[in-house]
């Protein structure tokens, strides 16, 4: 179990050292000066030029400035924001409650509706609901979800007034301290008034066009992976020895089922991180994917830098965990190579 | 036994003297695949984008970059204030919608289909090597691919591009290394599993040289799974290169691109619904298109995926 664990974890390290050389490229690509790159600003005279470039380590040798670059990441240093002049790290902590919040409620639409939605589908394979669904799913994962978004504030928040059109809370009427960043968690603990209600009434739509993609995805495999099972002969076994058809579905079938399902869901953070940025977009979230563009319209490119490699270090760690809990549920993926 | 031998012979509505010579795989496939009434719908569908985008010049009734200064926000004919002069109204500039998103099918079907060319080629060969050459090379690869997938797809295209500058040649290199990975670890496992048969030693006994044996024995057994994700790919980027036009990272303005024609649509959510509606209209219905013709491929192609 150990030297599982220790493979699949040495297995990162050259994965994070290629994402650190990728992002150390970038920002070389970038074109223009390295150091008014760096720096943030145009036309400077010779001296501070020099002085910058002495200061960021450009007049070492490339190899010398990958190696100083790893050495910073290793000890946490990300690199300072060229707008807010705050560590990229800091701006990075600050703002991933938000995408997180969004994710986890995006995650829970998609599971709690996919897997009920695909598991019946299985069950009447064949039948008019079964059809709808699928066709249904297949809107759902073709669907541009920043358009889907456009749609949603035009009928949900414009024309029927229902549900707010951006942001985390009503900030007129709301403000408390926030010491999670959760803003549903804070809300609950502030004893404001209607605060925790607002706090979700601004997360359906964002976790609708978030969860939308996902849902498409697990409805259709739960569906699938629930066909299979419904063959299996322990399946037939339960009916056999006549367990009422709600405990042979709900019990026998599904809970087999879901493990390929798992897999789909612990897959799906990539897809979850990208789709955020658009989702973030959209609603004025203030989340790591609303700061990534934010940060490439200000030409920030520290900023830019770090949050890709952070953001692709929860990806990789996020992976990481889902294999290493599989390799204690499954002993074959343990064993296997 | 006469019953049984007449049921072999004669499928229903087939002549029964074509089934009793081999059916050519083309006309086998096709036959699979015209069971799929919506991948049938799907393929038709894409069929009319395509001519739509060839006959660009001639269907469209305007320019898709003539600004007309006196009908900016003209509403669609449907509307109340709405005219044939512009059938599905206007936007902000004063562009015509119609032509627009007549244009804009060019420019998406010409980023899905160069990024999956582009990526078949190289994710197929980069693929070959990696499962033929030996070990290095195939660490080396493999690493390579780990990488590209663990960053969000987005979220690379979007460093790419933020590196390159926004354009549409841009858009298309970012996507392009974007689906990479799929291409390369797919063709990689299939040829993986090619290598073990008997008719490729054969080949190799035979004398057949590394290139020939990767191309024209290989390949050709690993290539259905790789025509469904081709097919699937074109999609996927076509999706991709519409959420970088949103962001204002695609194809720049005044080019017909339908992300790109969303980008700047929010202001007018509340006063002129088409300019958001359509674009986005449009990109669904495509990828729509394509993914169910994807999902008939696969079932004819591949018995063993066949959905139940």
């Amino acid at each position: 179990m150990l030297a599982y664990f220790l493979r699949r974890v040495a297995l990162t390290i050259p994965t994070f050292l290629a994402l650190m050389f990728l992002t150390f490229v970038a920002i070389r690509l970038v074109p223009g000066d390295p150091v008014e790159v760096r720096v943030g600003e145009r036309s400077m005279s010779p001296e501070r030029l020099a002085y910058f470039r002495h200061e960021l380590g450009l007049d070492q040798p490339v190899w010398k400035q990958f190696l100083d670059y790893v050495w910073r990441l290793a000890h946490g240093d990300f690199g300072v924001s060229l707008s807010s002049q705050q560590k990229v790290l800091t701006e990075f902590l600050t703002l991933f409650p938000a995408t997180l919040e969004l994710s986890f409620f995006a995650m829970l639409l998609a599971i709690a509706v996919g897997v009920p939605a695909g598991a019946f589908a299985a069950v009447k394979r064949g039948g008019v609901y079964d059809q709808a669904l699928m066709t249904i799913s297949l809107f759902g994962y073709s669907m541009p979800i920043f358009w889907w978004g456009l749609l949603l504030i035009m009928f949900v928040s414009v024309r029927l007034g229902l549900l707010p059109v951006s942001g985390r809370i009503d900030l007129i009427n709301y403000s408390f301290d926030q010491p999670t960043g959760f803003m549903t968690i804070d809300a609950l603990m502030s004893d404001q008034q209607g605060a925790f209600f607002d706090a979700l009434r601004h997360l359906v739509l964002p976790a609708i066009v978030l969860g939308t993609v996902p849902l498409a995805v697990i409805a259709r495999m739960t569906r699938s992976s629930m066909l299979e099972v419904l063959n299996e002969d322990y399946v037939r076994t339960a009916r056999a020895k006549g367990l009422a058809p709600r405990r042979v579905i709900g019990v026998h079938a599904l809970r087999n089922a879901l493990l390929p399902v798992v897999t789909v869901i612990g897959l799906s953070v990539s897809g979850l991180m990208a789709g955020a940025v658009l989702t973030e977009t959209i609603f004025s979230w203030p989340g790591v994917g609303y700061w990534l563009i934010d940060s490439i319209g200000r030409r920030d490119y520290p900023a830019l830098q770090g949050g890709v490699l952070l953001i692709s270090t929860v990806v990789i760690g996020v992976n990481l965990i889902v294999d290493l809990v599989y390799g204690v549920i499954d002993p074959r993926i343990r064993h296997g190579r | 036994m006469a019953a049984d031998a007449a049921a072999l012979t004669t499928p229903i509505g087939e002549d029964a003297t074509a089934v009793l010579a081999q059916p050519s795989p083309l006309a086998s496939f096709w036959a699979a695949f015209r069971e799929n009434r919506g991948a049938v719908f799907g393929l038709a569908v894409f069929g009319l984008v395509v001519m739509l985008a060839l006959a660009a010049n001639v269907v469209a009734p305007h320019s898709p970059i003539e600004q007309f200064r006196d009908a900016v926000r003209a509403p669609p004919v449907w509307e109340v204030g709405g005219s044939w002069r512009f059938v599905l109204g206007t936007d902000g500039d004063g562009h015509d919608m119609l032509s627009r998103l007549i244009f804009g099918a060019r420019v998406s079907l010409f980023i899905g289909l160069s990024v999956m060319c582009v990526s078949f080629v190289i994710g197929v060969t980069l693929g070959l090597a990696a499962a033929m050459t030996g070990p290095i090379l195939d660490v080396a690869i493999t690493r390579l691919m780990d990488l590209i997938l663990a960053v969000p797809s987005l979220v690379l295209a979007v460093l790419v591009v933020a590196v390159l500058g926004p354009s549409l040649a841009n858009t298309i290199i970012a996507v392009t290394i974007v689906y990479l990975p799929q291409y390369v670890r797919l063709t990689r496992a299939s040829a993986l599993g090619e290598l073990s048969k008997d008719y490729v030693t054969a080949a190799r006994v035979a004398g057949v040289g590394p290139f020939r044996l990767a191309y024209s024995t290989v390949l050709p057994n690993c290539l259905a799974p790789l025509i469904v994700q081709a097919a699937l790919g074109v999609s996927s980027a076509i999706l991709e290169a519409a959420g970088l036009g949103f962001l204002g990272l695609g194809a720049q303005p005044p080019t017909p691109e339908w992300g790109t024609m969303l980008a700047d649509s929010r202001e007018f959510i509340r006063s002129d619904p088409w300019i958001v509606t359509l674009p986005g209209l449009a990109i669904l219905v495509t990828v729509l298109a394509i993914n169910l013709t994807g999902d008939g491929l696969r079932d004819a192609l591949d018995p063993k995926m066949r959905r139940g």
